[in-house]
């Protein structure tokens, strides 16, 4: 069978569309977005027409997909991990009521945050909810694993978690694609009061959830995903999660490992390997891409008995990604490494592109701003973020989606004044409208700047739904029209903008400014493209 | 058959393009492949690499070790330098000498090329007058491909047909450029290696 050459992320959907989905939810978030892009070109996908539009947020997106399995289909939803915060609330609680079409929630975590405020784990969320999580370890596995999640989903009436990360999300191997379903037809629930939560449903659905985890915990012990891979030296045996098996193996090129191994790849744990290998070797070493939740668990609350080396003990580093020369270290195998960076290399950030319409807007604002000081610019999530590095200094905080306005009122509730808040209208569509009605219902005195370019740019330009209706969704929440000003940030329109910036500086209310110019990118793409 | 590769240069350089080619080849022989790249906040001008390893054997990681690397390819002087750990000893960098220059304490050009030039292993050429010379400014890319290519442990034609196989459907004229470009990168390494 012929392999095709796809990133982890094109493997997920190409399995998803093979597993016979009906419908695809996600907000785009590095390094997550490749799999609903994916999904958006595939002919199978059109041919039998999957749901492929981008939802406003993640947790709109993950509703739909509880909807569309309610309603009896298969559905995948997909984000990075910060988007799962967005979507807990409907996380949680989907893992009470249950599911009925398969249903996988794909998060993708992002340690050593190359693109992300933090590294959070995602294998965290499915413990805390009781929902089974998938951890492939490689591109292969990638595909086999979402196929075997849906039946899993629908086996035990449960979602599942499908957790990967940066590194197998953006690798690219060959896969081979050898499955394929058909949809789901319409149907009920069994027990369509399963998912009406009242406590006196939601107390008995609570109770079917934890008495389904052994079951499910069964079935990931008879799983060829988990496997024990026998060694000869019981003086120690070695744990991997997910991907972290590869940077092991990496170390064991030429020869067999000598130690025993067990390979993890699915949650809750395969107690049956993990005791097997606890009762075989005098120590233990844990290697897991992310947090160390495994190591918690079975370390126990004392830590007595059995040796437990990993990240809480120092052999492996508390933070960041895993590489082999890292388990090499770990392994007290020989380490290598090449000449070191001359001096001469200096570094060099991400930065705004050349003639990117943020620059002329944070020149205005900057100016306009400077008699007031420093320090009460509220940023948000995008590309925009890039003005609080050198040339711009414009921006003094980026929390999480949609903080920008609300964190810019709070201030002002302190007694800051001349707030401003900056987002753009990807970002103020996902989280930003309900935080801006709270500053109109008291009228507030801020600024907030919506910076429309008309895509999703950071993340490559994808849909943006709230571009060039924000003018009217401010109309909508009360905003005074006399208070909006839609602006063009451009360098022969600066002394008008600042102007304008200035004026809604003083006013002691809501104003809105909206600098309204296309993403560089998607305009020189376009005109690509009509070439 | 086992060959580990760092691409680098500055995002929106489309190291990418250099990435394919290479591994359309590999694959259409049946070699295993892997290969990382950056997506994300990065690709806004930042220092970007992509890790491509070939094999005729299964690939365990997807990231190279350091000091395990057989090439380093950039398309910009002083992001070949940045990934000297990567490289194992005597390995070769393949780079372009034309600088990127988005950041203000760039160091000077002929520091950086001296630097270079005091690689035991390494071909350097400027692609971009290259590319120019031979008629499309946006090949330069397939220059440093031709002058990467007599370490890559695959046959010249075969990379030829996989750049005709990619740019077919922009025209003839588009793949006789590039193909061009990737003859005067070889030629370039041939007589300088």
């Amino acid at each position: 069978m012929q392999k095709l050459l796809l990133l982890g992320d094109e493997a997920i959907a190409q399995a998803a569309l093979d597993a016979g989905i009906s419908g695809i939810y996600a907000y785009p978030g590095t390094p997550s977005t490749e799999i609903m892009e994916y999904i958006q070109v595939s002919k199978k996908a059109a041919d039998n027409n999957v749901h492929r539009q981008w939802s406003v947020n993640e947790k709109t997106a993950l509703e739909a997909a509880i909807g569309m399995s309610y309603a009896g289909k298969r559905a995948i939803v997909c984000m990075k991990h910060v988007g799962l915060n967005v979507a807990a609330d409907a996380f949680m609680n989907v893992a009470i009521t249950g599911t009925n079409g398969g249903l996988v929630i794909l998060s993708a975590d992002d340690p050593s945050m190359h693109s992300s405020q933090n590294e959070q784990d995602s294998r965290y969320y499915g413990q805390f909810a009781f929902i089974p999580v998938f951890e492939p370890s490689n591109q292969q596995e990638a595909y086999d694993m979402t196929v075997a999640a849906f039946d899993f989903s629908e086996k035990h009436n449960v979602a599942v978690l499908l957790r990967i990360t940066t590194r197998l999300a953006h690798s690219r191997a060959g896969v081979k694609c050898h499955y394929k379903r058909e949809q789901n037809k319409l149907k009920f629930p069994d027990n369509p009061r399963r998912f009406i939560l009242l406590p006196a449903i939601a107390r008995k659905q609570y109770i079917a959830l934890l008495e389904k985890q052994e079951a499910i915990r069964k079935d990931i012990e008879s799983s060829t995903f988990c496997t024990y891979i026998d060694g000869e030296d019981k003086s120690m045996g070695i744990i991997t999660s997910g991907i972290a098996f590869n940077y092991l193996q990496e170390n064991y090129q030429d020869k067999k490992c000598p130690y025993p191994i067990v390979k993890i790849t699915q949650y809750p744990l395969p107690l049956k390997y993990i005791n097997k290998l606890a009762d075989e070797c005098d120590s233990l070493m844990l290697i897991e891409e992310g947090y160390p939740l495994i190591e918690q668990q079975i370390k126990g609350l004392l830590n007595r008995g059995l040796k437990v080396k990993g990240r809480l003990d120092g052999s492996i580093p508390r933070v960041g990604e895993l590489n082999a020369n890292i388990i090499a270290r770990a392994l007290g195998l020989p380490d290598t490494q090449g000449e070191a960076v001359p001096d001469i290399v200096v570094p060099r950030p991400p930065a705004l592109c050349t003639g990117c319409p943020h620059t002329d807007t944070y020149k205005a604002l900057n100016e306009a701003i400077e008699p007031y000081g420093k320090g009460r610019v509220f940023a948000d999530i995008g590309c925009y973020t890039l003005g609080a590095l050198p040339p711009h200094n414009a921006i003094f905080t980026c929390v999480d989606m949609g903080a920008s306005i609300t964190m810019a009122k709070g201030a002002t509730d302190a007694g800051l004044n001349q707030a401003v808040a900056v987002i753009g209208d990807s970002t103020f569509c996902h989280s930003g409208i309900t935080s801006l009605f709270d500053c109109v219902m008291e009228n507030t005195p801020l600024t907030v700047f919506i910076l429309d370019n008309s895509t999703t740019a950071m993340t490559g330009g994808q849909k943006s739904h709230a571009s060039g209706k924000i003018e009217n969704i401010c109309l909508g929440l009360g905003v005074d029209k006399d208070h909006i000003h839609v602006i063009k940030p451009l360098p022969k329109e600066h002394d008008k903008n600042v102007e304008i910036i200035a004026k809604e500086l003083k006013h002691q209310g809501v104003s809105v400014i909206i600098p309204e110019r296309e993403c560089i990118q998607t305009l020189k793409r376009k005109t690509r493209t009509q070439k | 058959m086992n060959i580990n590769i760092i691409l680098a240069g500055v995002g929106g350089q489309g190291i990418l393009s250099i990435a394919t080619i290479i591994g359309n080849t590999a694959v259409k022989q049946g070699l295993y492949l892997k290969q990382a790249e950056v997506h994300g906040m990065s690709q806004r001008g930042g220092d970007v690499q992509s890790h491509l390893r070939l094999s005729d054997k299964e690939i365990a990681a997807d990231l190279i070790p350091m000091g395990k690397a057989d090439i380093i390819i950039s398309v910009e002087p002083m992001e070949a330098l940045r990934y000297l750990p990567m490289l194992k000893p005597k390995g070769w960098v393949i780079t372009n000498t034309n600088p990127f220059i988005n950041i203000p304490n760039y160091p000077e050009k002929e520091v950086l090329l001296e630097r270079i030039n005091k690689l035991s292993h390494k071909i350097a050429l400027d692609a971009d007058e290259i590319s120019k010379n031979l008629g499309s400014a946006r090949s330069s890319n397939m220059v440093i491909l031709g002058a990467a290519s007599p370490f890559l442990q695959l046959k010249i034609e075969d990379i030829e047909q996989t750049i005709k196989e990619t740019f077919i459907s922009k025209g003839q004229e588009v793949v006789d450029v590039n193909i061009a470009c990737l003859h005067a990168g070889r030629d370039f390494a041939d007589k300088n290696k």
